[in-house]
């Protein structure tokens, strides 16, 4: 018996021995250590020197002792010893005992796990997420605080995503951590209606990271920002389960993510939703994102993700372009301009109406777009396509051209190039 | 007799795997299943979506969004179902719920479908005991 529990033991410390899966397990946890140490200290930089310790001593600890049962309560537990021994020992008092003992475990942890119950992590997860968001902070700033100090990624990597050099980074991530410092950071549960002002200025944030990522091409370094904004999506939805708006972000960042490996060509020139190969689309997301939409939609309270998260699923349940429900899409659309109203909601719209009535009906719906999205590229792409379908090539090269002149990216020029081309071969 | 594995894991660390630690772990898995499958072992076997894609339902009308999170019950048996939507799902759960009205039922999408390989897979109904 003794023999086959010391074997038992032998094939737990293997597994845990892989390096990959304590680094995942540290990563998961991280979001909800670091907000509770934060409650705990009330301040930022010690809070996320307490997880660094904590995640050394993991290091050191786990793959002896075997993970712990409830790892995100090991952390907080031993980063905040970690941090009251050191000021205990700055004032010459009796230390705290070692963590070995905490680790070894199941009595020790059962009392803060009791404490810790889901709704201080909640609460402590979205307080955390919200600080990023200060208002005073510009968005990008925000953006890279929430790597930094939620996800964890490291300057050099959020340097790589937001193609600034790691200098520039760290000073741009310096600078937003003392702007928040000066600011009043809310300690006292939040009331239901702030609860839901914070959620929404946080599900923004997430939204802004995965479009960071999404418009980023096939750039690896930039493309995992829509793995984190999911993952930082999932773990709000876990906290928070009852949230239409939350489930229907999740549900639209799944459905667009599912593109993800036919959005690129070989030569990473982005491949248009009408020309993408279908059957590379991850029928995994896709079912997940569908399930969450349909979940937020039983509640009957409508909201702009809910909406995008329909228009993006319509697309995935289309087996071909030529498929797609234009009706369904446009009504979408429709729904959106009144809760949201924008021109680019418009010019989007226009798509699937000239879809449904014809490239004149496109037309005249973004005519009056022209003064406000005249700096836009897809308002002249989409002008251009109408008046080339209508056989008016002579306007339509003129704003190819003028897209062409406000493309962003290599690959959006390119895909003008190609138009222009065609146009040429069928004169 | 017929034993159900039931396979527990961290969620939020297995959905977070890239597609190549899925792939990774899946392949793994699908020797084992094919084996499995040769041997006449296999009956369905069904991967789960995340539980943030869960409702639950107590009652009639107690519709609650998430999983089952009662520690002082457990589990004591599950169906599998083809329906359009959470609707018709709830439907579903409210007819079984209205049959056994002290039972909770967790309504779980599939992610991923491996139906019965037995090739002489009984027809009827089986009684394990």
């Amino acid at each position: 018996m003794r023999q086959r529990i010391g074997s038992k033991l032998i094939e737990m410390s293997q597994v845990i021995h892989d390096p990959g899966l304590i680094d995942s397990m540290l990563t998961a946890s991280r979001p909800q250590a670091v907000s509770a140490l934060l409650r705990y200290f009330r301040d930022m930089d010690t809070a996320e020197e307490a997880y660094q310790e904590a995640c050394l001593r993991a290091l050191r600890n786990w793959p002896q002792n075997g993970p712990p049962r409830d790892p995100v309560a090991w952390l907080i537990m031993v980063g905040r010893n970690a941090a009251l021994d050191g000021t205990r020992r700055q004032s010459r008092t009796v230390a705290l005992p070692p963590d070995e003992l905490i680790s070894d475990l199941a009595d020790a942890e059962a009392p803060l796990v009791e404490r810790l119950d889901e709704s201080h992590y909640r609460d402590d997860v979205l307080r955390l997420l919200f600080i990023c968001c200060h208002p005073e902070l510009p968005a990008t700033q925000q953006v890279a605080l929430a790597l930094r100090i939620v996800s964890g990624l490291s300057v050099s990597q959020i340097a790589r995503a937001f193609l600034v050099s790691e200098a520039a980074m760290e000073q741009r991530i310096t600078r937003a951590k003392s702007r928040i410092a000066k600011a009043d950071v809310p300690f006292e549960a939040p009331g239901p209606v702030e609860r839901g002002e914070r959620l929404a200025a946080v599900a923004t944030m997430i939204y802004l990271v995965f479009n960071e990522g999404y418009t980023a091409g096939v750039d690896p370094a930039r493309a995992s920002l829509c793995d984190e904004a999911i993952r930082l999506a999932r773990l709000l939805l876990r906290l928070f389960p009852t949230e239409p708006e939350m489930m229907a972000l999740t549900a639209l960042m799944l459905l667009q993510q599912s593109r993800l490996a036919a959005r690129f060509d070989s030569d990473g020139e982005a491949v248009l939703l009408e020309d993408q190969d279908r059957s590379l689309w991850n029928a995994k997301l896709i079912s997940e994102g569908v399930a969450l939409l349909d979940k937020a939609m039983r509640h009957n309270r409508p909201g702009p993700y809910q909406v995008q998260a329909a228009i993006a699923a319509t697309h995935s349940r289309a087996g071909t372009f030529a498929e797609t429900d234009w009706a369904g899409i446009d009504l979408l659309y429709a729904a959106l301009e009144r809760m949201q109203p924008s021109p680019v909601v418009t010019l989007n719209r226009a798509v699937a109406t000239a879809k449904l009535h014809g490239p004149e009906a496109g037309l005249a719906m973004i005519a009056p777009l022209e003064k406000p999205l005249s700096g836009y590229f897809h308002f002249y792409g989409a002008r251009a396509a109408f008046l080339q379908q209508l056989g008016r090539s002579a306007e339509a090269r003129a704003d190819f051209d003028r897209a062409i002149g406000l493309a962003t990216t290599p690959a959006q020029a390119a895909h003008i190039r190609r138009h222009l081309d065609h146009l040429a071969a069928e004169e | 007799m017929l034993y159900t594995l039931l396979c527990y894991n961290k969620e939020d660390v297995v959905w977070s795997w890239s597609k190549e630690e899925d792939d990774a772990v899946m392949g793994r898995l699908n020797v084992v299943h094919e084996k499995l499958v040769k041997e006449g072992k296999l009956g369905p076997a069904l991967r789960l979506l995340p539980t943030t894609t869960a409702t639950t339902l107590r009652g009639q009308d107690l519709v609650i969004d998430g999983p089952f999170a009662e520690t002082k019950e457990q589990l004591l048996g599950f169906y599998v179902i083809d329906v359009p939507n959470l609707d018709a799902a709830l439907a579903v759960a409210r007819e079984l719920s209205a049959a056994n009205p002290t039972s909770t039922y967790e309504i779980r999408p599939v992610a991923l479908y491996v139906p019965e390989a037995r090739p002489n897979a009984p027809k009827d109904r089986v009684k394990a005991y």
